[in-house]
C-alpha cells in the first residue's frame, strides 16, 4: 500500500495502480478520451495531465499523463490546478480546431470552458481524433484489422492498403468503442458492412434472430476452442432451452420424490 | 581468419604493420558521403585504371584506399598522398594520370591542386599544416580519412580491437562500468546522459536477457557525423558495442540505422562479417567464453525513430511510436528488457577509453563534459565539413578559425546548434565554450552535433517556419499537443512571414509553446517549439518588423519583399526579360524596363541575370 495526496486529500492505493485510476475512484472529474478500462493505458489525449510534486522535491513540479504515472508514496496530485487546466483548455481548443464539427468534442470542449477554438479550423477536419481505442481493441480482440497509417497531422487509422481488411471479422468492437462514433457500419437484413467489408450475420436456427458474422463466430470457434454450432442459436433461444432443461430436471427430481 | 587469443591479434598486427611499411606511398582517396557526391568514386576508378597501366615499381593496388570522410567536405573530391600528407583538392578523373605520374612515380607536388589558404593566397602541401586541421582533435572519428573503409585488416593496423582484447581478457564487467564512469563520457545523441550510468544500471538489472543498441537514425538535417563513422570507420562501432555488451551481460545487440544511409547498412554489414570470420564477434569471441552477435536494423525513414523508444518498438517490427518514459528504457527497453541505447558517437569513444583510460578520456573538454564532440559544420560558413573539437571550444573558435568564417565576409547572423529541436544562438553567444550545459543554459542545446551557420541573408523568422514544418511533418502524431499544436504554431509562424502575423498572435504562440512542452509524451514534442523560442528569444526585434512594418529585413519572406527596377541604373538590356518565366517583365531596349508586381512570382532569376545590379529587392 502507498499513500499519496490528491487534491489535498490523502489517500490510499495499492502498488503498481496508476494515477487515474485512483483518480477515478474518488470520483473526481478529469477527462481521458484516449482511455479505455480493456485496454492498456495509451497517453495520447494528455487530457488525464495532473501536476505532480513531493515535498522533497523543493518546490519543482512536473505535469505527467496520470493514465500512464504509477502511483508513488509521497505524491502530492493536482488534478485541477491553474497550469493543469491551462493545458487542458489548450488541448481540447487544440481539438476543436482539428475536429471543428465533433459534437462530441465541442460538448468536452464547452464543458471545460472553451466554447469556440482560437485557432485557425481545419476546414476538411473529420471527427477521428486519433485516440487509437480502435486499434488498441481490435488487437486485444485478437485480430489487428486496422492500424495507424502515415504520421503526424496526415495521419490516419485505416484498413491495411485502405482495402477491405482481410483480418477483420465485423465485430464492431471499433466502432462501438470511437469515442466520437467515427467509424461508421451499416447494417441492412443479414448483411453487414464496416471497414468497406461485407459479412453476413449468421441467423439463430430457432427463432431467426441475427446474430455474429460468421467470421467472427469461425474465429471464436478456433481461438477460443468452442464447438462451431454453439454460434448456431442465439443466446435467448440457449437460455430458453437451458430453462427448459431445468424445468424437465426438477419435474424428474419431483416425480422421484413423489414416487418413494 | 580466427583470431582465438589475445597474442594472436598481437601477432597479426604486428605482421600487418609490416606488410603496410612495404609500401613507400599510400593513397588515400576520400570516400565521405560529401566527396562521393562530387564524384569521388571516379576517382578510385580512374586511379586503378592508371595504375594497371603504368604498373609503377615498387606500388601495389594494395596502397590505394577508399577511406571514410576526411571532413574537409569543402574541398572534395580529395585524394592525400602519405606518408607526407600531400593534400590534393578538388580532384577531377582528367588529374588522375598527373597524380601518378607526378607525385606516385616521381615525388613531386602538382601546386594547382593543393589548397589555397584564403587567408594569405599561399598554397598549404601537408593537411596537417591546413587550419581547418590543425585545430581539431579527433577521437570518435580518429580513423576516418586515415584507413580504408572496407577492410577489417586497416583497422587492426591502426589499433582496431585491441581495446576489446583487453576488456574481455584483462577486465571483469564492472573494471569497464568504472573506466566509463571515470571517463565522464556522456551520450552523444544529445540528451548528455553519463554513459558509465546507463551502464551500470543496464548491469545491475535482474530482467533477463540484456540487449545492447546502437542508434545510428541521425535525422538532424544538416547533420553527417553518425553516417560518416558508419560508412567510414564501422569497426570502431562494434568494438565499442561489443565492449558495452561484455560490462553489461548482453549478448545480442542491433545497430538501428535510418532508411536514408544504404551505405551505411552496406558497410555495417560488411563489417560485421569481417569481425565474425576474425572472432571479434559470435561464439566465444577471442577465445574470453564470451558470445555476442550483432544485427543492423533498418529504420523506415521516421525522425522520431530516434527516439529511444520509438527506436526500440520499430526494432521489434511494431510502429515507430513513442511510449511514456515513466519507467526508464535501460530497465524496460527493447522487449521490455534492460537495454543499452548509445549513439555511433558514443560508441566510437568506447575503444579508445579502455585503450587509454577514462582519466585520460575526462583530461580533455571541460569538467562536466568530457572527451571531444563531432560537429558536422555546415551552411554560411567557408569550410563545410566534418570536424572534432575538445569540448569547451568556443563558438567562435569553431566558426572563424576552423570554418575559416562568413561565407563571402558577410556579416554572421546565428548559429543553428542541436537539430530541429536546438536553438539559434546569436552573435554575442559566440564566446560561448561549446559543452552539455553551456548550450543549455543559452537556451539551445548540443544535440548530436549538427550546427548550421546562418549570415545576415538568413531570416530567423524563416528558419523557425522551416525547422517548425520539418516537426510537424515528422511528429509520429501520437499525442495531441505535438500533433495539433506543432502543426498550429507552424500556421502562426506562417502568418507573420505572410505579414498577417500580431503581437497578440506572439503571446498566444509563446503560451501555445508552453503547453506543448509540458504537455507532450517524448522529447520530439517536449523540444518541438524550440526553434520558434529560441528565435523569438533572441530575435524578436525582426518577428515585430514582420509584424509591424510588414517587411523582412533579411529579404527572404515572399510575401513582405518586392523586386523593383532602379532606373538609373537599367540599360534596357533585355536580360532579365526571358529570365522571368511569367512575363511579368516589359521592357524595350535601350528604355527602361518595369516589373509588374502582380504577376511577379519574387522568384529572384531576374536579380540574378541582370549584370548591372539594376534590381533591388525592397
Amino acid at each position: 500500500m502507498v499513500h499519496l495526496t490528491i487534491n489535498g486529500r490523502v489517500v490510499q492505493a495499492s502498488e503498481g495502480e496508476m494515477l487515474l485510476d485512483v483518480i477515478k475512484r474518488l470520483g473526481i472529474d478529469v477527462p481521458a478520451i484516449c482511455h479505455h478500462d480493456s485496454v492498456e493505458p495509451f497517453g495520447s489525449c494528455r487530457l488525464c495531465t495532473v501536476e505532480i510534486t513531493r515535498a522533497d522535491w523543493d518546490g519543482w513540479k512536473n505535469y505527467v499523463t496520470s493514465c500512464l504515472y504509477p502511483v508513488a508514496d509521497g505524491l502530492i496530485v493536482s488534478t485541477h490546478c491553474e497550469p493543469v487546466n491551462e493545458i487542458r483548455k489548450t488541448l481540447l481548443d487544440l481539438y476543436l480546431a482539428r475536429h471543428p464539427h465533433s459534437l462530441f468534442i465541442q460538448k468536452l470542449a464547452a464543458e471545460h470552458g472553451v466554447p469556440t477554438t482560437s485557432y485557425a479550423e481545419v476546414p476538411d477536419g473529420d471527427d477521428c481524433i486519433l485516440c487509437g481505442l480502435c486499434t488498441r481493441i481490435c488487437e486485444r480482440m485478437g485480430f489487428s484489422a486496422i492500424s495507424t497509417i502515415g504520421r503526424g497531422h496526415t495521419k490516419q487509422i485505416a484498413p491495411p492498403l485502405k482495402e477491405a481488411p482481410p483480418d477483420c471479422v465485423g465485430c464492431l468492437a471499433c466502432a462501438h468503442c470511437c469515442p466520437t462514433g467515427f467509424i461508421k457500419y451499416s447494417e441492412r437484413g443479414p448483411k453487414r458492412k464496416i471497414w468497406g467489408k461485407q459479412f453476413e450475420r449468421i441467423a439463430c436456427s430457432q427463432c431467426g434472430k441475427l446474430t455474429l458474422t460468421t467470421e467472427f463466430a469461425d474465429s471464436l470457434s478456433v481461438t477460443r476452442d468452442i464447438p462451431r454450432e454453439y454460434f448456431d442459436i442465439c443466446d435467448d433461444c440457449r437460455r430458453m432451452e437451458i430453462a427448459a432443461t431445468m424445468g424437465r430436471l426438477s419435474q424428474w427430481t419431483r416425480e422421484e420424490e413423489t414416487a418413494s | 581468419m580466427r583470431v582465438n587469443k589475445p597474442a594472436q591479434l598481437t601477432k597479426l598486427r604486428k605482421e600487418l604493420v609490416a606488410a603496410e611499411k612495404k609500401h613507400a606511398k599510400k593513397i588515400m582517396v576520400c570516400c565521405g558521403p560529401g566527396c562521393l557526391a562530387n564524384g569521388a568514386a571516379r576517382i578510385v576508378e580512374e586511379l586503378h585504371k592508371v595504375l594497371k597501366k603504368k604498373r609503377i615499381k615498387g606500388f601495389k593496388v594494395e596502397a590505394l584506399k577508399e577511406t571514410g570522410c576526411h571532413g574537409f567536405c569543402q574541398q572534395g573530391p580529395m585524394v592525400v598522398i602519405e606518408p607526407k600528407g600531400t593534400f590534393y583538392t578538388h580532384v577531377k578523373p582528367k588529374d588522375v594520370e598527373k597524380i601518378v605520374d607526378m607525385s606516385i612515380r616521381k615525388d613531386e607536388t602538382i601546386k594547382r591542386l593543393l589548397y589555397d589558404d584564403p587567408s594569405n593566397g599561399h598554397k598549404i602541401e601537408r593537411y596537417h599544416d591546413i587550419p581547418f586541421y590543425a585545430r581539431q582533435q579527433r577521437i570518435a572519428l580518429r580513423n576516418l580519412g586515415q584507413i580504408d573503409q572496407y577492410k577489417i585488416e586497416e583497422y587492426i593496423v591502426v589499433g582496431g580491437y585491441k581495446a576489446l582484447a583487453k576488456a574481455l581478457t584483462k577486465m571483469r564487467p564492472e573494471d569497464i562500468v568504472a573506466e566509463v564512469t571515470t571517463s565522464g563520457l556522456r551520450g552523444r545523441g544529445g540528451a548528455g546522459f553519463a554513459a558509465g550510468r546507463k551502464w551500470s544500471t543496464c548491469a545491475k538489472a535482474e530482467d533477463t536477457p540484456h540487449y545492447v543498441i546502437c542508434n545510428g537514425d541521425e535525422g538532424d538535417p544538416g547533420a553527417f557525423m553518425d553516417r560518416s563513422i558508419m560508412e567510414g570507420d564501422p569497426h570502431s562501432v562494434l568494438e565499442g558495442m561489443v565492449i558495452a555488451a561484455f560490462a553489461v551481460g548482453a549478448h545480442e545487440g542491433y545497430i538501428y540505422v535510418r532508411e536514408e544511409y544504404p551505405l551505411a547498412v552496406e558497410n555495417l554489414k560488411l563489417a560485421i562479417q569481417q569481425a565474425t570470420e576474425y572472432g571479434f564477434l559470435g561464439e566465444n569471441i577471442l577465445g574470453s567464453g564470451f558470445d555476442f552477435t550483432l544485427k543492423v536494423s533498418r529504420g523506415g525513414g521516421a525522425f522520431v525513430c530516434g527516439e529511444s523508444s520509438a527506436l526500440m518498438k520499430s526494432i521489434a517490427g511494431e510502429v515507430g511510436e513513442p511510449r511514456a518514459k515513466y519507467v526508464r528504457s535501460v530497465l524496460k527497453g527493447y522487449l521490455d528488457k534492460p537495454t543499452v541505447l548509445n549513439n555511433v558517437e558514443s560508441y566510437a569513444n568506447v575503444p579508445v577509453i579502455i585503450d587509454k583510460g577514462g582519466k585520460w578520456f575526462a583530461g580533455i573538454g571541460t569538467k562536466k563534459s568530457t572527451g571531444t564532440k563531432a560537429f558536422s559544420l555546415v551552411g554560411k560558413v567557408r569550410n563545410t565539413g566534418l570536424i572534432e573539437v575538445p569540448m569547451g571550444t568556443t563558438l567562435r573558435e569553431i566558426i572563424y578559425e576552423i570554418g575559416g568564417g562568413i561565407l563571402d565576409d558577410r556579416p554572421f547572423k546565428a548559429v543553428q546548434t542541436g537539430g530541429p529541436s536546438g536553438g539559434c544562438l546569436p552573435e554575442d553567444k559566440l564566446d560561448l565554450p561549446v559543452d552539455f550545459d553551456t548550450l543549455t543554459e543559452a537556451y539551445s542545446m548540443m544535440g548530436s552535433g549538427g550546427m548550421i551557420v546562418m549570415d545576415d541573408q538568413t531570416c530567423v523568422v524563416d528558419v523557425a517556419k522551416y525547422f517548425l514544418a520539418f516537426l510537424v511533418e515528422e511528429s509520429c502524431g501520437k499525442c495531441v499537443p505535438c500533433r495539433e499544436g506543432l502543426f498550429q504554431l507552424h500556421g502562426l509562424v506562417q502568418k507573420i512571414c505572410d505579414g498577417q502575423g500580431s503581437e497578440e498572435d506572439l503571446e498566444k504562440m509563446e503560451k501555445l509553446s508552453d503547453v506543448i512542452m509540458a504537455a507532450s509524451l517524448c522529447g520530439l514534442g517536449k523540444s518541438g517549439p524550440n526553434p520558434f523560442i529560441s528565435t523569438l528569444r533572441y530575435f524578436r526585434d525582426e518577428y515585430l518588423v514582420h509584424i509591424r512594418d510588414k517587411k523582412c529585413p533579411a529579404k527572404v519572406c515572399r510575401e513582405l519583399i518586392r523586386f523593383d527596377i532602379i532606373d538609373e541604373m537599367c540599360d534596357g538590356c533585355m536580360a532579365c526579360l526571358p529570365a522571368c518565366a511569367f512575363d511579368a517583365i516589359t521592357g524595350k531596349k535601350k528604355k527602361v524596363h518595369v516589373i509588374d508586381q502582380d504577376k511577379c512570382t519574387k522568384c529572384g532569376a531576374c536579380k540574378v541575370v541582370c549584370t548591372r545590379d539594376a534590381i533591388e529587392v525592397l
